[in-house]
């Protein structure tokens, strides 16, 4: 005889009740999530606490998830041994000088390519949009020896001077933007006596206020972030920015890693702050464009 | 492009001109900062020469000598290639992971999405430094934490066989700068396919091979397009972790490009390295953009467009 559980109905109870599965699921997926979160933050986490350390804690074993005195004078530490607060104003001003140089020039050529009308239009914007596509080392050599000639070896200009010539992906973005604002506004304009310029800067510009975030906050990230160009350009270790900085100490004073990750965090500071003040327009930003960090 | 300005009325050619003129730094920087350099730079890889000594016309000389008789060429080609070819499916599929977890329709999402997105916007060299740190094979976290289960952990960096997979392992940490590229396509995707789905009796499984996964291959494509791109040109790493290192596990293509362009000078000889990476990515580039023609599912962006 075939067991009696094969004679229950085909439609099967649900194992727990609506109620409880209400509230179940999210809880799940919260615990799940978090859990992942935490992973993700480890190395993050472990910085930190490495930072906090003392000299001989940091090689303690078990390892100490929180020093039981933190050392906070660790960061200060940091600075009077690396010179930090000088290689973060190096990249300070690095970072200013790009932004200004991408915002003067990008809403530039995106209003062009936006809204002006002119031959041979199209086929210019795909070179903009083809320019992405092409690898940076492949013109390093030839702009190297041309700086040299120029005799702006172990300057800034070679880090600066690309930016007041517009980023593509910025001209894109922009160029993106400003298609969808009506055309009307520049029509109403027009009638009240508004030049082609003073569309720009008067009517279009200020609307331009979401491409322009991701425009400063990109450069920033990126210029701060940068490392193969200024190792390349820059000989005199007093102008270093930040990235080239550290890179310097790396195996000189390997064995106190707790001022060392204490020097790293400092580094990664003003981008973690601009992060948290910009992620919501960031994130945004990012999914409309597929733009990367 | 020839231009008829004939034709044209006093506005238009007006509003030509300024359109020229608005544009024109983007012109002036192609011209000298992109195709100047890169034309020059073919032309550099057929010479012979350093900063000091005056340039030699060698032809085909440099190419020769680097498919022929130059194992580190072929070193660093290989140790690029197995990046390439482990990273970007990692990312790939951690990435698409990642992003459906994030797609949970639950409140605060946005605080997780806030926190996976860290680790790609603090790359360069704080990143490497941290690593090396993370993974110290005696003292490391990441050891110490292996060895609480059981596990001998690696050498890493240290060890030739565990050095590319451990600057592979990085990039995975960073995997939420993909994951939120993946999430906007996700967001893309009409509910209302889903809900026609479940009437039909289509189950989560199928649900998503047969509506998520097609919906989704136009960014996965063209993330897979940045992120190859990206998976050659690993530098940072390289230098500042390994030098290339241990035995020349980690030797990259763009490491060695640059110890032969910035610390030996040959100039000639690295601007030809440099031409034949800018060929392959564009073959790559090339071949996928070919491919994608029988994987990428653009329907829904005729139906978006109409």
């Amino acid at each position: 005889m075939r067991p009696e559980t094969t004679m229950t109905p085909s439609i099967k109870a649900p194992l727990l009740s609506r109620r409880t599965r209400r509230w179940l699921e999210p809880g799940l997926t919260y615990l799940f999530m978090t859990a992942l979160a935490f992973i993700f933050m480890i190395p993050l986490m472990w910085m930190l606490s490495t930072a906090l350390k003392g000299r001989w804690e940091i090689l303690a074993w078990p390892p100490q998830w929180i020093p039981t005195t933190p050392h906070w004078e660790n960061f200060t530490e940091a600075f009077s041994r690396y010179p930090l607060g000088r290689f973060m104003l190096n990249s300070a001003f690095l970072v200013a000088a790009n932004t200004v140089g991408q915002l003067l020039a990008v809403p530039l050529i995106a209003y062009g390519f936006a809204r002006l009308r002119f031959p041979g239009k199209n086929s210019l914007f795909v070179i903009v949009l083809g320019t992405m596509m092409i690898p940076g080392h492949v013109k390093l050599i030839p702009l190297y020896t041309i700086y040299h000639r120029l005799g702006m070896i172990d300057t800034y200009w070679p880090l600066i001077l690309p930016a007041f010539f517009g980023n593509p992906f910025f001209i894109f973005l922009m160029v993106q933007y400003m298609k969808t604002i009506p055309r009307d506004l520049d029509e109403a304009a027009r009638i009240d006596g508004a030049g082609t310029w003073t569309i720009l800067y008067k009517v279009i510009l200020p609307l331009c206020k979401p491409p322009m975030t991701i425009i400063i906050v990109y450069t920033f990230l990126w210029t701060w972030n940068e490392f193969l160009h200024p190792l390349i350009y820059l000989n005199t270790f007093d102008s270093f920015p930040i990235q080239l900085g550290l890179s310097m100490f790396k195996g000189r004073y390997s064995v106190e890693w707790n001022l060392f990750m204490a020097a790293t965090l400092i580094s990664i500071l003003p981008i973690l702050i601009l992060y948290f003040l910009v992620q919501r327009q960031l994130i945004g930003g990012i999914a409309s464009v597929g733009l990367k960090g | 492009m020839l231009i008829d300005w004939r034709s044209m009325s006093f506005r238009e050619r007006r509003e030509a001109l300024q359109g020229y003129l608005s544009i024109s730094p983007w012109v002036i920087g192609f011209l000298f900062f992109t195709l100047v350099p890169v034309l020059v730079s073919v032309y550099f890889s057929f010479t012979q020469w350093t900063i000091t000594s005056p340039s030699e016309w060698v032809g085909l000389h440099n190419y020769i000598r680097m498919f022929t008789q130059d194992p580190l060429f072929w070193q660093a080609l290989k140790v690029t290639g197995n990046f390439v070819l482990i990273s970007v499916p990692l990312k790939l599929i951690f990435g698409v992971a990642l992003s459906l977890l994030l797609n949970l329709k639950v409140r605060g999402m946005n605080l997780y999405r806030t926190i996976f997105y860290i680790p790609a916007v603090i790359s360069g060299v704080a990143v490497s430094l941290m690593w090396i740190w993370l993974l110290q094979p005696d003292t490391g976290v990441v050891n110490t934490l292996l060895a609480l289960v059981g596990i001998k952990g690696p050498g890493w960096f240290w060890d030739p066989q565990w050095a590319l997979p451990s600057v592979a392992l990085m990039s995975v940490w960073s995997v939420g700068g993909s994951a939120i590229v993946y999430l906007a396509g996700l967001q893309n995707i009409p509910p209302h396919l889903y809900e026609a789905a479940k009437i039909d009796g289509a189950g989560a499984w199928q649900r998503f091979w047969r509506i998520t996964i097609p919906l989704l291959t136009p960014t996965l494509f063209f993330q897979l397009v940045v992120e190859m791109i990206e998976s050659f040109k690993v530098f940072t790493q390289a230098f500042v972790i390994t030098k290339g290192g241990p035995l020349k596990a980690t030797y990259f293509y763009l490491y060695y490009f640059y110890e032969e362009a910035f610390q030996n000078f040959n100039m000639g000889y690295a601007s030809a390295l440099a031409v034949v990476l800018m060929v392959i990515i564009m073959t790559a580039t090339i071949i996928l953009n070919y491919t994608s023609k029988h994987w990428v599912y653009y329907a829904a962006e005729e139906e978006a467009t109409k």
